[in-house]
């Protein structure tokens, strides 16, 4: 794979923990600002390696995992505050975590036993959409409602807000997606588009989806693009914020591309060997997210082995928790879906829940299926 | 005679389409490399060529409106949909152009597309992975539905509808995709709109289609324990119906039952049971049932074994007809 030019590639801190300049970008943050991100992205590898895990073991239907993408959702996630509302895609584990959900119950998603109520309860973000793209327009519309609500251009920054959306470079390919830049800029709209590119859509490499680097495409529509090296954390949290506080002024969209690397499978039913090389694997792994900030760190004398230590207690104990927690996660009725189809149900579903209410509690007393397997060899020949 | 899957049975029949017609086109998501999520469309890409197995950007609604244009150009686009409930962004395309471009020309325009899609539930995936969204569909005029539900079907099924000039949904039942079965690749195969009785019996006709057949089939030999004779309809096709093959059944036994994953309102089995009702009237011994999936989505995969029909859920309404 050629890598795409990257002339305006913002970069605060390189791959070997070096402190750089840029004309247009900083980062203010304090080394225990940096230390908190690095906290947090050794957390959220380690809630997806367990995760990964437990789907291996068979508790998880699925599991999507974000290996490689952690300094692109806390350096974003961390930008933001209330009012502004976050509209993540599916695979935006870290930026969950850093908003407050607690990861056991974020499983249950991926486990089946719910669908994915752990989101109603975080007041900066709504639940996972795993329909590719279609929270962009989401997202431009909650930002209209923050502009109609008296949230945006006010003299005080602090009661301004804004939405953030998340996608894939996949994602850039939907209409959905184009349909909510024009929205987004023919209304001005607080907005920020938080591409994460990292390289592949399942098997389809970026250069399917776009012929020039994604973050041009916004001039296209009307407003200013920016890559940003997304596996550096302090340059994504600096773009980030510039663009929210933007948005936040009335000042419109903005589209951020993070170019990043999935460094794990699309999913767990993923096996990506079949369509890409160590060598391109091995290359991203030379600039992962987390060791050039704790190299930075550790030249420093800002963080020390105790420190490490102690995060990984941590990680030990959000592993266990994990681990234990995805196991107890409560085990749902059908009745209960029944509940939350529709507000008034009407005669008709309340009927057909109760039928199924009535079948089920028959059941007991139903001939047992004893006959299943004989009758599965049966099926065999007859079919 | 080959064993396979229904999988490779589907990738047999492609196979064989685009050896049969230089003019047959594949394209979707992923299908080319990764030979798609399924691996229905493996090594197709390899054997013949990115331009005749094409991997799309991701935008299902970008799919079926290019193969619109390549129809006209006079190729047979055969596209994938990854899974039944990301087929939406592209319903604009077939419902108001794929099924229509033949009608809006007077018949001029035809629009040899097939449409596959990977449906139904069963195993264990989130959202949107599990839709039974069949009778969208087979509601719009235009549209012929088809699906298969064991390997030769598979097989010869997907060479009838490449070959055939109207657009075609051809819905595979993904839960069955790795059940093995007999393919005989010399026969020649039954028309492709037309139902076929998978289990002859006298007493109540199930009449169900995709991956409930295969449950339909256990329901009614574990039936015939209990001294019911049941006969099993695969009805192959929803669009058309076969209603000949169903009334004819229908008429013999008196009793018939609908069986099918998807929602019970609108469903395949509402059209089914109105049908009947008129044809089958005065040798009806009992209402014609409906086992199929309840009046919500598809719930979290846990739960899915109650919201699917399964052989008990089957057996019970089979009593409940030969009790009326």
């Amino acid at each position: 794979m050629s890598e795409p030019a990257v002339d305006d590639f913002v970069q605060l801190l390189t791959p070997d923990g070096e402190r750089v300049q840029h004309p247009d970008f900083s980062f203010e943050g304090s080394d225990e600002t940096i230390a908190g991100y690095l906290r947090e992205m050794i957390l959220a590898r380690r809630f997806d390696s367990e995760a990964t895990a437990l789907q291996r073991k068979g508790e998880l239907g699925l599991w999507p995992p974000a290996l490689g993408q952690e300094a692109a959702q806390v350096g974003s996630a961390s930008a933001t505050r209330l009012p502004d509302y976050v509209f993540p895609s599916y695979r935006e584990h870290a930026i969950a975590l850093h908003l407050g959900v607690d990861p056991v119950e974020m499983l249950s998603t991926f486990r089946g036993t719910a669908m994915a109520p752990w989101a109603n309860d975080i007041p900066g973000m709504h639940v996972y959409s795993f329909v590719i793209g279609t929270q962009t327009l989401h997202a431009v519309g909650y930002a209209m409602g923050l502009q109609r609500d008296g949230l945006v251009g006010n003299a005080d920054p602090d009661a301004n807000g804004a939405a953030m959306v998340y996608f894939g470079d996949g994602a850039t390919s939907q209409g959905d997606v184009n349909e909510a830049f024009i929205f987004a800029a023919s209304y001005t709209a607080p907005v920020v588009f938080f591409c994460q590119n990292n390289q592949w859509a399942i098997s389809e490499p970026i250069a399917l989806q776009s012929k020039i680097p994604l973050y041009r495409r916004a001039s296209g529509f009307g407003f200013p693009g920016v890559r940003v090296d997304g596996n550096d954390v302090l340059a994504v949290h600096a773009v980030t914020s510039w663009a929210l506080d933007r948005a936040r002024r009335g000042k419109g969209p903005a589209l951020i591309e993070a170019y990043t690397y999935r460094m794990g499978a699309h999913t767990t039913s993923d096996d990506p060997t079949k369509y890409r090389s160590n060598d391109e694997t091995e290359h991203w792994r030379q600039r992962d997210p987390i060791s050039r900030v704790q190299t930075y760190l550790q030249n420093r004398g800002a963080i020390d082995q105790v420190w490490l230590d102690a995060v990984d207690a941590e990680c030990e104990e959000l592993a266990v928790r994990v681990r234990e927690g995805c196991l107890t996660l409560r085990e749902p009725t059908l009745e209960e879906f029944f509940e939350h189809t529709v507000i008034d149900p009407g005669e008709v579903l309340l009927e057909q829940r109760d039928e199924y209410l009535e079948y089920e509690a028959g059941f007991a007393d139903h001939p047992d299926a004893d006959a299943d397997d004989e009758t599965h060899v049966q099926v065999q020949e007859a079919f | 005679m080959a064993t396979m899957t229904l999988a490779k049975a589907l990738n047999a029949g492609l196979r064989r389409a685009l050896e049969a017609d230089p003019k047959v086109l594949l394209a979707g998501e992923d299908i080319g490399k990764l030979g798609g999520v399924f691996r229905i469309t493996e090594h197709l890409q390899r054997d013949f060529g990115p331009d005749r197995v094409i991997d799309s950007p991701l935008a299902e609604s970008g799919i079926l409106g290019t193969a619109v244009g390549l129809a006209m150009r006079g190729y047979r686009p055969v596209v994938e949909i990854q899974f039944d409930g990301f087929v939406y962004p592209a319903y604009d395309q077939i419902v108001s152009q794929v099924s229509r471009l033949y009608y809006r020309t007077h018949g001029h325009l035809k629009m040899p597309i097939v449409i596959r899609i990977p449906y139904g539930g069963g195993i264990g995936a989130i959202e949107h992975h599990s839709e039974s969204p069949e009778a969208y569909f087979a509601h719009t005029p235009g549209l012929k539905v088809v699906t298969c539900s064991n390997p030769l079907d598979a097989y010869w099924m997907m060479q009838q509808a490449i070959a055939s000039n109207n657009p075609i949904v051809f819905f595979e039942p993904k839960r069955r995709y790795h059940e093995k079965g007999e393919v005989d690749t010399e026969i020649e195969p039954m028309p492709l709109f037309q139902a076929r009785v998978v289990k002859p019996g006298d007493d109540l006709t199930l009449i169900t289609y995709g991956p409930m057949v295969r449950t339909c089939v256990e329901a009614a030999l574990a039936a015939g324990e209990e001294g019911h004779n049941i006969e099993v309809i695969d009805l192959r096709s929803l669009a058309p119906l076969d209603m000949p093959t169903v009334i004819e059944s229908v008429t013999k036994t008196g009793r018939a039952i609908v069986v099918h994953e998807a929602a019970m309102t609108l469903g395949m089995g509402s059209e089914i049971a109105a049908r009947l009702q008129q044809a089958c009237f005065y040798s009806l011994e009992a209402p014609v049932l409906r086992v199929t999936g309840y009046d919500i989505p598809y719930p979290p995969s846990r739960v899915e074994s109650a919201y699917l029909p399964d052989l008990d859920r089957v057996l019970d309404a089979v009593d409940r007809s030969m009790a009326y």
